[in-house]
């Protein structure tokens, strides 16, 4: 049980922090339904440096006892290191253009994503999760993260006032959300949910992305930016604390009394170009 | 709310007052265009209820949205005309009742999993089952909406209930389970709805032709499903208590 933090958001979606659950119920709930997980992630350009350890680490923490696929994105995938997993879980190494930049990559995510799971993504896994590659696992990844649609809360706006989330403020975005209106600030690096509803998402995201780009604008924060405009219209039915989208740059607060998903120290300069 | 506990160990909000916002809620109801049934018995000496049921549920139950009472009664000739609002609709449904008393809940359970088969889950998307004697004396909203869905009772922190050992088929093992629900006001989705009329009234059945009267009839055999099948929302004992404590 948790006094310190929301546990429950207005349109009764629970907030997932450690303390909440009980790991061992969830288990005996889901673990009989023979689910298998998905987990989305991009490997593009210098990014595939990243996989080793993401992999590892999610081998550690991520559904343990469950059936894992992971789809990564890469184009080169004769880079991707050889990498031995354990029984029930497979990778799967999924062909993508290499784009002019870094934030034009960002983008194409969601296309790329919606298409996996249009192609096979929709046979092969029953919850799909699209993270970022340049992230850690570091401690248990587990059921209690299963929703409809699954967002996170981002580590760097978790308490601070609506008024400072970056949200795209330019009324000529599809992005747009106006002062006074949001609910919190999700990092676009976690989301997830039933496959047929990271469909509709990644979609809805897609189209709103394009239809920028038609107009000659890039939200703030690219892809970011259209995921919270979407979840506020069309709010997820479980979010994630910072403790599953931690940043390692930031001191911990005690809140977070559990770092479980978080950035890797990188050169931001180096891997982009 | 910090003074109650607005989350299962299974991560299924509780709901109390201060906890939603009826707003967002609403809003999120109307974009799925969803209706909603009410299924209440009112048997023998219960037809007196009626009237004062549903003047409240039509105030206070899902107010503005489209709600179907479905009534079943064994007298639907001492019914006086009811005033529905507009946007809800009345199905009285005759049926014959019990010799004895304990069999009327018992055989509730197998006409409701009927009917939804047959009608209900045609009509309406969510179901909720209530007990005719109550009366609602505030709103009660979308905030119930979810696929599966019960009251904390409010006798949970009673010892007496605690205390509690049953033989019978019925009997929920004491401890495993983290909430007692009461049977007065239930529901959820038509297909779990389904689901769990069903499985009650097959427990409820095996007790009777064994003989057990099972202790509190079919709200053990309720608890006993969803010990088993957990529910995705839980309503805290605002929504539901027993005038008796």
């Amino acid at each position: 049980r948790r006094q310190d933090v929301l546990t429950v958001t207005p349109w009764l979606a629970p907030i997932v922090w450690e303390g909440t659950f009980d790991p061992e119920i969830l288990d005996s709930t889901y673990g009989p339904l023979n689910l298998t997980i998905g987990v989305t992630a991009f490997a593009v350009g210098k990014y595939t440096r990243f996989v080793r350890r993401f992999l590892e680490s999610a081998e550690q923490h991520f559904m343990r006892g469950y059936l894992v696929n992971y789809y990564i994105f890469t184009d080169s995938p004769q880079s991707l290191p050889p990498m031995r997993l354990r029984p029930g879980r497979r990778l799967v190494a999924v062909p993508v253009q290499k784009h002019s930049s870094w934030q034009e990559i960002s983008m194409r995510r969601m296309e790329a994503i919606n298409r996996l799971v249009a192609r096979q993504g929709h046979q092969e896994v029953h919850y799909l999760f699209c993270l970022d590659i340049d992230m850690v696992f570091h401690n248990r990844w587990g059921p209690e993260t299963l929703g409809d649609m699954v967002a996170a809360i981002h580590p760097g706006y978790f308490q601070v006032p609506r008024e400072q989330f970056p949200y795209e403020r330019r009324s000529s975005s599809a992005a747009f959300i106006p002062e006074g209106e949001g609910d919190f600030y999700y990092g676009g690096a976690v989301f997830g949910g039933l496959v047929r509803k990271v469909y509709e998402f990644t979609k809805t995201c897609h189209t709103t992305i394009l239809a920028d780009k038609a107009n000659g604008i890039m939200a703030a924060w690219q892809e970011e930016s259209h995921l919270n405009r979407h979840f506020l219209s069309h709010k997820p039915s479980k979010l994630l604390s910072p403790e599953y989208i931690w940043d390692d740059k930031k001191p911990k607060p005690p809140e977070i009394r559990l770092i479980r998903f978080s950035t890797v120290k990188k050169n931001y300069k180096e891997v982009r170009n | 709310r910090r003074d109650v506990l607005v989350l299962t160990p299974w991560l299924a909000p509780i709901v109390w007052e201060g906890t939603f916002s009826r707003d967002v809620l609403n809003a999120q109801y109307l974009q799925k265009n969803l209706v909603t049934g009410v299924v209440t018995f009112a048997v023998k000496k219960y037809w007196f209820f009626i009237e004062g049921f549903m003047a409240s549920a039509n105030k206070y139950f899902l107010a503005g949205h489209q709600v179907n009472f479905y009534l079943f009664t064994d007298c639907p000739e001492k019914i006086s005309h009811l005033q529905m609002a507009p946007e809800n609709h009345l199905f009285v449904i005759p049926v014959q009742s019990g010799p004895r008393w304990q069999d009327t809940p018992a055989s509730r359970m197998a006409t409701v999993s009927s009917y939804i088969q047959r009608q209900f889950q045609h009509e309406v998307d969510y179901l909720y089952c209530l007990d005719v004697d109550v009366q609602l004396l505030a709103h009660i909203g979308v905030e119930i909406i979810d696929a599966l869905v019960a009251t904390i009772s409010s006798w949970q922190s009673t010892p007496e209930q605690q205390g509690k050992a049953q033989e019978a088929p019925g009997a929920s093992p004491e401890g495993a389970g983290h909430f007692h629900y009461t049977a007065s006001f239930y529901g959820g989705s038509v297909a779990e709805m389904y689901e769990l009329t069903r499985a009650c009234s097959e427990g409820v059945l095996e007790d009777t032709e064994n003989g057990f009267g099972a202790r509190w009839h079919h709200e053990s055999h309720l608890n006993r499903y969803l010990l088993l099948h957990k529910p995705t929302r839980l309503l805290s004992p605002e929504y539901y208590w027993e005038p008796e404590l």
